[in-house]
């Protein structure tokens, strides 16, 4: 935590932590509260008076359906995510775990789309399922699939959002999986080998039970990865429609806000989106000191 | 590989490359889409292999514009994020060195409430806070200019961390030794400290290179002048093409240079890279 | 002229633990003092107050006329060499060197000046000047380390166990490179290890430190003769001394051991006839005899070094472990009698409950 030695006592740190703190306060504690503060105020429509109201808002959200809605979309939508995402990193860290020659250049092959902004996959995604002209859109069509239109279908544009918020997290879920299954001493392998398993086997009884703490770990992130960082792709994608079916809290937070200007509602979400936060890095952390005895 | 099975290895290879080919699809039909005149993108199926305009187009779009995005250029949007991508990061790395120096090295009143304070940010991420950022944004006069779009974004928490963790491994007799040379906090600081986390520094660069030149959201409220408009965030509107279709050649030229950039620094500097994902992540 | 003089130094720490009790040592120009000790004795603690690098709580630090309690290390003309060397990683070895004449300002010519003579005293070569410390041996880092001190041409040069990351060869060569550059040099040094062979070979003087206490100070042949206490007895010399549990004769002439054996006294008196005392002879001083008042040992193990043997053995009913040293080979075996002697100049009495010297 801190040094055994250190200088002596000035002004010095003071004015080394000062811009940071300066912007946490400013940035991100001011807001926060106000945030928070909002939340119990409720402003009618016209923005003229506003009344404090305690946990109104709170309790008017949690008996919207709209609202529990989105709660269970959102988490339909992560959950959905992580798994098609980890189970898709998983199969090609394996795969690139096994071959000898390559490894590397896989790697580079397939680490970029980590840095495709999220607006933007959700941009490449959309182009490629556009239903008149999108080439996967024509495909189906030979398929005789020709009713495909995320525009108008709740579930197709759910499964498209889902594919491209997946797509983007591959690099990072792969990265970590290949150094997890790296770092599983060679010798446990060849043991098994020898104890007569064959490489399937192994992979259920020994590399996946040991690359458990790696794949909580990432459902972890690609939890809130989901969560919060995936609202580039559903504005620029779907827009939360058609008729809210890909509405995440995220989304809901700013439409509220920014397009409804339901203020003292926008500001509720705000804060049970905070306590999810929170929630999740609490458990990263638990995660973290587990890792450590691991 | 314990046992040599040819097969499987060479199925596994398979596996790879179709893998490989899944997540490159959609940048192949970016470019080759990049590449065509209007009219051809008007045309069922659209085209699968590389036509003869991306020059043309590639001007056009630095130059003009694109769609109802017309009255700014798309080089000026890649101006834009590349400074606010520069100065984020680079405001993330110099004022988290510092607090993490001070939190590190330095024994004083409030160290922990600091450093508590600088934690909460991590909890705190934009998407949750947006209408009352915007509306300290808003007081400050910060609308529509870079230091908006790039200051409340540069506290952080994981770097802060990061500093704080490459610190602590500096072993101790090295200020000790600094200390006998003579050498004050601000220059061991300088000439100590800051070289020896070099590499550190370069891996966050690099993520954090691309955690700027990907905000979204941000630059969506902080700007409502065109001029200052960023590449990411200028494609979606774009694609809202109110009366005429969506001109997705050039929609798709923009979007590829709008990945350009962070694609070349993740696949260039792809050993920071990785390190900086691990580090961050501690 | 005393050129370091610590006067009733203590150092209490914020957890109101007591590292050190109160030191005195006046250290003469060119002196080489060794501060010897167990870890955890305080040796370090106080080289590091000498140093500037910990808060002196009681009495005074004195370098040449100045008191230096509250001065800053880099103002109080030391160099300090350390166990892990602190070379900065980033530099050249030239560099690395140069730093601290850069900070005081010294022109680039006077310093190219200093680090090239510090590197032919060391017999670092120019090419290696330009390498960076982890391109070099550990010997070599250790040149670096003692390079830095050099340039500066301080007043005093602190050394802490410079030597304990170097294997056992390379560490014998440096302990000697040491001994003929302070020689040289003729710079007061201090010097911190808990290695007795490299305290012996290296001091003029040996401070014995053990729980934050000064147990003996001294040269290393009055440590070795006359050992202030127990402590220092069993500390220093190696194998290390045999002790073993006796009473002062009723003439209090001699000593009387367990067995029933009696060693025979030097002339001082004083000894009240009686008395319990903690005996000890030390390994090389239970000499073969033929003499017919011998105490004869049980032999029990015999070690072979070569140069020398080491017997293990025991007297009469006594149940303590005792080690012979012996020159050569010997064809003493397991079970046979080693009648021996000591000569009485080398027995040393302590008392059993203070373990001073008696």
């Amino acid at each position: 935590m801190l040094k055994r030695v250190h200088f002596p006592p000035s002004v010095l740190p003071y004015l080394l932590v000062a811009p940071q703190v300066a912007i946490t306060i400013v940035f991100f504690i001011w807001p926060a509260s106000q945030a928070l503060y909002q939340s119990l105020l409720l402003e009618d429509a016209f923005g003229l008076s506003t009344k404090f109201v305690w946990f109104e808002n709170f309790t008017a959200l949690f008996s919207d359906d709209q609202y529990l809605d989105a709660f269970k979309r959102t988490f339909v939508f992560s959950l959905s995510v992580a798994v098609v995402s980890m189970s898709a990193a998983l199969l090609l860290a394996v795969m690139a775990d096994r071959v000898i020659k390559g490894t590397t250049a896989y790697r580079t092959l397939l680490i970029w789309p980590y840095a495709v902004a999220p607006a933007v996959a959700g941009a490449l995604w959309m182009f490629l399922f556009d239903p008149t002209l999108g080439i996967v859109a024509y495909v189906f069509d030979m398929l005789g699939y020709t009713s495909w239109n995320f525009r108008l279908n709740g579930n197709e544009a759910m499964v498209l959002v889902v594919l491209a918020a997946a797509w983007k997290q591959i690099s990072y879920n792969f990265l970590f999986f290949l150094a997890g299954m790296q770092a599983i001493p060679k010798s446990l392998i060849e043991a098994a080998a020898i104890d007569g398993a064959g490489p399937g086997r192994r992979f259920w009884t020994i590399v996946f039970p040991l690359l458990s703490p790696t794949t909580f770990f990432l459902l972890v992130i690609n939890m809130v990865y989901a969560f919060f960082e995936t609202f580039g792709i559903i504005h620029a994608v779907t827009k939360g429609g058609p008729a809210k079916a890909t509405e995440i809290l995220v989304f809901k937070v700013y439409n509220d806000g920014f397009v409804g200007l339901d203020l003292g509602s926008s500001a509720a979400q705000s804060v049970i989106l905070m306590a999810i936060v929170i929630g999740l890095t609490v458990i990263q952390f638990r995660y973290i000191e587990r890792k450590v005895e691991y | 590989m314990v046992e040599n099975r040819p097969l499987l290895t060479l199925f596994s290879h398979l596996v790879l490359i179709l893998g490989v080919l899944v997540v490159a699809f959609p940048i192949w039909i970016t470019f080759v889409a990049s590449s065509h005149d209007a009219v051809r993108m008007t045309q069922v199926p659209l085209p699968l292999l590389p036509g003869s305009h991306f020059f043309d187009n590639l001007w056009q779009a630095l130059t003009e514009g694109v769609g109802n995005v017309k009255e700014v250029s798309v080089g000026t949007m890649l101006l834009n994020s590349l400074a606010m991508a520069l100065m984020i990061s680079i405001g993330k790395i110099a004022i988290s060195l510092l607090s993490a120096y001070a939190i590190v090295y330095f024994r004083f009143p409030f160290r922990m409430g600091f450093f508590w304070m600088i934690f909460i940010t991590l909890m705190l991420p934009v998407e949750v806070r947006i209408l009352p950022t915007f509306k300290v944004v808003a007081d400050l006069g910060m609308l529509n200019n870079y230091w908006g779009l790039s200051i409340p974004l540069i506290a952080s928490a994981t770097a802060t961390f990061m500093f704080r963790q490459v610190f602590l491994t500096i072993p101790d007799e090295l200020l000790e030794a600094a200390r006998i040379d003579g050498a004050g906090p601000l220059r061991f600081f300088a000439d100590i400290l800051v070289p020896m986390s070099r590499t550190n520094i370069a891996a966050l660069f690099v993520i954090m290179f691309i955690y700027g030149w990907n905000q979204y959201l941000w630059p969506l409220l902080i700007t409502q002048d065109k001029d200052m408009y960023t590449i990411v965030m200028s494609i979606k509107q774009m694609t809202e093409a109110s009366e005429e279709s969506p001109e997705w050649h050039m929609i798709m030229m923009t979007t590829l240079l709008a990945m350009i950039p962070p694609v070349v620094v993740v696949v260039t500097m792809q050993k920071l890279f990785v390190k900086g994902l691990t580090e961050t992540e501690k | 002229m005393a050129q370091v003089e610590i006067k009733g130094v203590e150092k209490v720490y914020p957890n109101g633990f007591k590292a050190i009790h109160g030191v005195d040592i006046d250290i003469a120009e060119g002196e080489f003092v060794v501060l010897v000790g167990p870890s955890g004795c305080g040796k370090s603690t106080l080289l590091r107050m000498v140093a500037g690098l910990e808060r002196v709580t009681a009495g005074t630090i004195r370098i040449g006329e100045r008191v230096v309690n509250d001065l800053e290390p880099a103002q109080r003309d030391i160099a300090m060499v350390f166990q892990n060397y602190a070379l900065y990683p980033h530099m050249s070895v030239f560099n690395n060197m140069a730093y601290g004449l850069k900070i005081r300002g010294m022109s680039k010519a006077e310093i190219a000046d200093r680090v090239q003579k510090a590197a032919e005293i060391l017999e670092l070569s120019s090419e290696q000047l330009t390498r960076r410390p982890n391109q070099l041996s550990g010997g070599q880092r250790q040149r670096v380390a003692m390079g830095r001190a050099i340039v500066r041409e301080p007043s005093v040069f602190l050394f802490d166990e410079p030597l304990s990351n170097l294997d056992a060869k390379l560490r014998v060569q440096m302990r000697v490179e040491i001994k003929k550059l302070q020689e040289r040099l003729g710079i007061t040094s201090i010097y911190v290890t808990h290695d007795q062979v490299e305290a012996m070979t290296l001091g003029h003087r040996l401070m014995v430190l053990n729980e934050g206490n000064v147990e003996q100070l001294g040269t290393p042949i009055e440590l070795y003769e006359k050992p202030a206490s127990q402590f220092v007895a069993g500390f220093i010399g190696s194998p290390s001394m045999n002790f073993m549990d006796a009473r002062i004769g009723a003439g209090g002439d001699t000593v009387e051991l367990p067995g029933g054996v009696s060693l025979p006294l030097d002339g001082a008196g004083g000894r009240e006839p009686g008395r319990a005392v903690v005996l000890g002879i030390r390994p090389e001083h239970l000499e073969a005899t033929t003499g017919s008042d011998v105490a004869s040992l049980r032999v029990d193990l015999v070690e072979l070094l070569g140069a020398d043997t080491l017997i293990h053995g025991h007297f009469g009913d006594d149940k303590a472990d005792m080690t012979v040293r012996l020159q050569g080979t010997s064809t003493l075996r397991p079970g046979d009698l080693y009648p021996c002697a000591v000569d009485p100049a080398h027995l040393h009495l302590f008392d059993p409950d203070s373990g001073r010297r008696i």
